[in-house]
């Protein structure tokens, strides 16, 4: 579904992402780990297609395609879905039409008919239900106002309203309480399909007690410097970053 | 030795003045006339707006009469009497103005404002001849029921328009009118439009006023408005387009309680120049303003704001907002904006703002990322930025209007 190879991206003339290789099946679920600043939000939005990042080097391809051709929306369009560490706050444009608007794209995208206002009222009450997001919510303006929480729902909402084919979530669970931790995993998890992939990036071990990955990475100066099963994000919370980064000081010694 | 002759802008106007000295005017007006200059860069309140195009142009009145289809001009649904002036003239025949209880119309009346303290040369240029006279008078404890439309309208090249409207909205009255500014063709015309307005004692009055020409007009509004006690006055301006335009806004409260909103947005392209000069006067206790202006600047436009507030030694309990926002669509689009708050009073709450900056990247990138192409985000974005401008337009019809207008211009999401 998607093939990271060797990739390299800079910004403002900084090197973040040093030739990172990764490789997602259908249906798979990968954790991305790693320190702060290691890269992980760059690699997030280097995916997504924000323009403010330049790719110096690497290929990725998201089911045959050449990703990075695309721009962002026709990423999103084709089933790619990046679930904000930070959610932007847009004061004046309801969640509603912005939805409505969102939908429509990728409807037509596939071919699909546009669905009748009934129809999308309809969908918009399951998912939101899905992840317990107050209905009122729906109708403010887009994240403005809404609490840290309330903002990671949001996401996890409109992921489930765009049925993304690779969904990417970036520290959706930081800010949470453990409540909120439980309802946006259950609504991932509600989601997770054999078509359906997703990569997890966190700093912490326990969301993975609810999403259980697949494969688990560590994002670490730019580049994945391990990989293993859950097993391996059990052990980094035991014992920390400090062993992964003297390893890598070694193996580049 | 050859004595060189240059006949300058001024000239021209005096000219005019001299050749149609039967017209209506003001006698002090053409009298300062001479003494003033055309406005100019270096004058405070002229800095970023520059005339001298209009000096260019050998303007002249109205020489034939045309019959314009005003149809195209009308806004849909609302419920509206109209008066149309041509060219700057008055035309009865094009207008529609019976059964308009509670309102009376006089084209006669002469103008008494010898008075009047003229500050620029189109000021004094719009006193000294006058091309149609309105005097409105609003019956007291009236509630109007229909809307008055006046629609100005230019069809001939290089018309001078020159109306002066003066509006007296009686005691406890209750109206509300609009204003628009069209033109038919690319033909050039100057458009200097004179508008007195006195709402007295617990009357209501609102004007929305709507402009829309195209990039060959100059238009010049001269607004003056005063307040009595307990009245209010609320003005929406809505420059959708148009060459050049210069409105001056200047409102005064004459009793306590009284209130005056003033909301506007512009949405200058290409090389058009919008600029809105605004003074509300706090001279009495106990009144309120509320300012709220928007832009949206794209291609080379420039925008000009010029907010100026006194609160007046004795304007104790005043509440005086005033807030001016700007996106400039474009990198070599231009916004000049200014408040200038000068507050004499100590128990007052006064606060102003402005803001200019490009559309946010965050959230732009946001709604991409959805699968909104760049185009619907941008409007999804610049409609959102406008939108609490357009609600201040209570009536439906009217904003219905405008928004239909804004969508044309690829402005605003359908
Ligand atoms: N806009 C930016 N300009 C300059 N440096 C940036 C910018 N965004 C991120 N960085 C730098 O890139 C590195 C990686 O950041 P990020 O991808 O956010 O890390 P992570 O998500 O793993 O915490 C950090 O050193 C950060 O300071
Ligand atoms: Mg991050």
């Amino acid at each position: 579904m998607l093939t990271i190879k060797n990739l390299e991206a800079s910004i403002e003339g900084k090197q973040i992402l040093k030739g990172l290789n990764l490789e997602i099946k259908p249906g798979e679920v990968h954790a991305i780990m790693g320190p702060n600043g290691s890269g992980k939000s760059t690699l997030a939005s280097v995916l997504a297609g924000r323009e403010d990042y330049e790719v110096t080097g690497g290929s990725v391809t998201f089911n045959d395609q050449d990703l990075l051709e695309m721009p962002a929306e026709e990423r999103a369009r084709e089933g790619l879905f990046l679930a904000f560490q930070y959610p932007v706050e847009i004061p004046g444009v309801s969640n509603m039409n912005f939805l409505k608007a969102a939908v429509g794209e990728i409807r037509k995208h596939k071919g699909l008919e546009p669905l009748s206002a009934k129809d999308f009222l309809k969908l918009v009450k399951e998912k939101s239900a899905l992840v317990e997001l107050d209905g009122q919510l729906a109708n403010r303006a887009v994240n403005e106002g809404f609490s840290g929480g309330e903002k990671k729902r949001n996401e996890i909402f409109q992921m489930a309203m765009l049925e993304p084919s690779l969904a990417i979530l970036d520290e959706t669970d930081s800010g949470l309480d453990i409540d909120a931790l439980r309802i946006v995993s259950e609504g991932v998890n509600a989601l997770r399909s054999p078509e359906r992939s997703f990569v997890v990036i966190t700093h912490y071990q326990r969301l993975l007690d609810y999403i259980v990955p697949d494969f688990v990475h560590v994002l670490y100066k730019g580049k994945i410097v391990k990989s293993g099963t859950k097993e391996l994000a059990l052990e980094l919370e035991e014992r920390g970053y400090d062993w992964i980064k003297e390893e890598t000081a070694q193996a580049g010694a | 030795m050859e004595a060189t002759v240059t006949i300058t802008a001024k000239d021209k106007f005096l000219a005019l003045v001299e050749q149609h000295e039967k017209l209506p005017h003001v006698v002090g007006a053409r009298k300062v006339l001479s003494q003033l200059d055309m406005p100019n860069t270096r004058m405070e309140d002229w800095r970023y707006t520059r005339t001298g195009k209009i000096g260019t142009e050998d303007w002249k009145m109205a020489t034939s009469k045309t019959n314009p289809d005003i149809s195209s001009f009308l806004i849909p649904g609302l419920e509206a009497k109209h008066l149309v002036i041509v060219d700057g003239q008055y035309r009865e025949d094009l207008s529609e103005l019976k059964n308009l209880v509670g309102i009376s119309i006089e084209t006669t009346t002469l103008v008494n404002d010898e008075q009047h303290q003229y500050q620029h040369f189109f000021e004094a240029l719009g006193a000294a001849l006058i091309t149609t006279r309105i005097q409105v008078d609003i019956a007291p404890h009236v509630e109007i029921k229909d809307k008055l439309h006046i629609i100005h309208v230019t069809t001939e090249h290089q018309v001078l328009s020159q109306p002066y409207i003066t509006i007296d909205a009686g005691k406890s009255s209750k109206a509300h009118f609009v204003e628009s500014f069209v033109s038919i063709g690319e033909h050039h015309a100057f458009t200097n439009r004179t508008l007195r307005i006195q709402v007295a004692e617990n009357a209501s009055f609102t004007l929305d006023k709507i402009q829309s020409e195209t990039d060959a007009h100059y238009l010049m509004n001269e607004d003056r408005i005063h307040v009595a006690g307990d009245g209010r006055f609320t003005i929406n301006t809505l420059t959708i387009d148009g060459g050049w335009v210069r409105n001056n806004l200047h409102i005064s409260f004459g009793g306590q309680n009284a209130e005056a909103n003033l909301h506007g947005i512009y949405l200058p392209r290409k090389k058009q120049h919008i600029d809105n000069h605004t003074l509300v006067d706090h001279r009495v206790p106990h009144c309120n303003s509320n300012e709220l202006y928007k832009g949206l600047l794209n291609d080379h436009a420039t925008g000009v704001f010029n907010g100026k507030v006194y609160v007046q030694p004795n304007a104790q309990k005043t509440n005086a907002f005033q807030s001016n926002a700007n996106i400039l669509l474009s990198d070599d689009a231009q916004m000049n904006t200014k408040p200038e708050l000068e507050i004499y009073a100590d128990d007052v709450k006064c606060s102003h703002g402005t803001t200019t900056g490009q559309l946010d990247e965050d959230a732009l990138f946001y709604l991409k990322a959805r699968g909104l192409g760049e185009e619907s985000a941008r409007r999804l974005l610049t409609s959102a930025f406008i939108n609490d401008v357009l609600d201040k337009v209570e009536n439906d019809n009217i904003r219905n209007y405008v928004v239909s207008q804004l969508i044309t211009r690829e402005l605003l999401i359908a």
